[in-house]
């Protein structure tokens, strides 16, 4: 049964405030991932470390330079469709929440698993991503 | 914004591995420490009597992607414990 959309709201204006879209439906994820380029993709969720950790480390990540060409969003336990087909796109991964996986083309080419994310600060997740974002993404001109 | 269980440990929540003193590994989010043992949530485990890969690429496989859930709840009992940490201890 998912949460109570009142409940979860601010986490997930936490993050779509800051631009970071978000995919509630099959559909929407399915058209994100249709488009070519890079595309960070966070599953977003009400446990503790997303609180401490992964949004805040996203927020910061999304500061950078250089960046994806989109940041989007499901919400584990909110969205129970878009974050299925979400899983979908990375079924090679076991899966867990919150999580952050960073696509190109289609193709995960860093993720970061919800135990990389537990007890660590928002820096120290910021430059994991950051280093992925340097890696992958093209700075825009 | 998050959910705080201050009462269940200070590994509540955290994913950890725990050695036995049998054959198998296991890993899991600790829910909580009681007098029976660990219990652990989204539970994997390591055994070699089932395993291609040894305890360590195991591991280390683990430490890069995460654990397939193949218990949804396991209690370790007390006994049977040799060592917990935390499973992103092991990261290069």
């Amino acid at each position: 049964m998912p949460y109570d959309p009142e409940m979860v709201r601010p986490m997930r204006e936490e993050l779509s405030s800051a631009g970071v879209q978000e995919l509630t439906t099959i559909e929407e994820v399915d058209a994100s991932f249709a488009q070519s380029g890079t595309q960070l993709l966070v599953i977003n969720s009400v446990c503790g470390c997303a609180a401490g950790g992964a949004r805040p480390g996203v927020l910061l990540a999304l500061k950078h330079s250089v960046q994806p060409d989109r940041a989007t969003t499901v919400f584990a336990g909110q969205d129970l469709d878009a974050v299925n087909a979400a899983r979908a796109k990375m079924a090679d991964f076991p899966p867990s929440s919150p999580c952050l996986a960073l696509f190109k083309d289609g193709e995960v080419v860093h993720f970061v698993p919800r135990h990389m994310i537990e007890g660590r600060d928002a820096q120290s997740i910021a430059f994991d991503l950051v280093e992925a974002f340097d890696k992958h993404c093209v700075a825009a001109s | 914004m998050g959910t705080f269980h201050d009462d269940k440990g200070e590994l509540h929540g955290i994913t950890v591995v725990v050695e036995t003193t049998g054959p198998r590994t296991y890993i899991g989010r600790c829910f909580e420490e009681t007098e029976q043992g660990i219990v652990l949530l989204d539970v994997d485990f390591h055994d070699p009597a089932e395993h291609d890969k040894t305890k360590d690429e195991y591991l280390q496989h683990a430490v890069k992607f995460g654990q397939w859930k193949k218990l949804a709840k396991f209690v370790v009992p007390n006994d049977e414990v040799a060592k917990v940490q935390r499973l992103a201890e092991l990261a290069p």
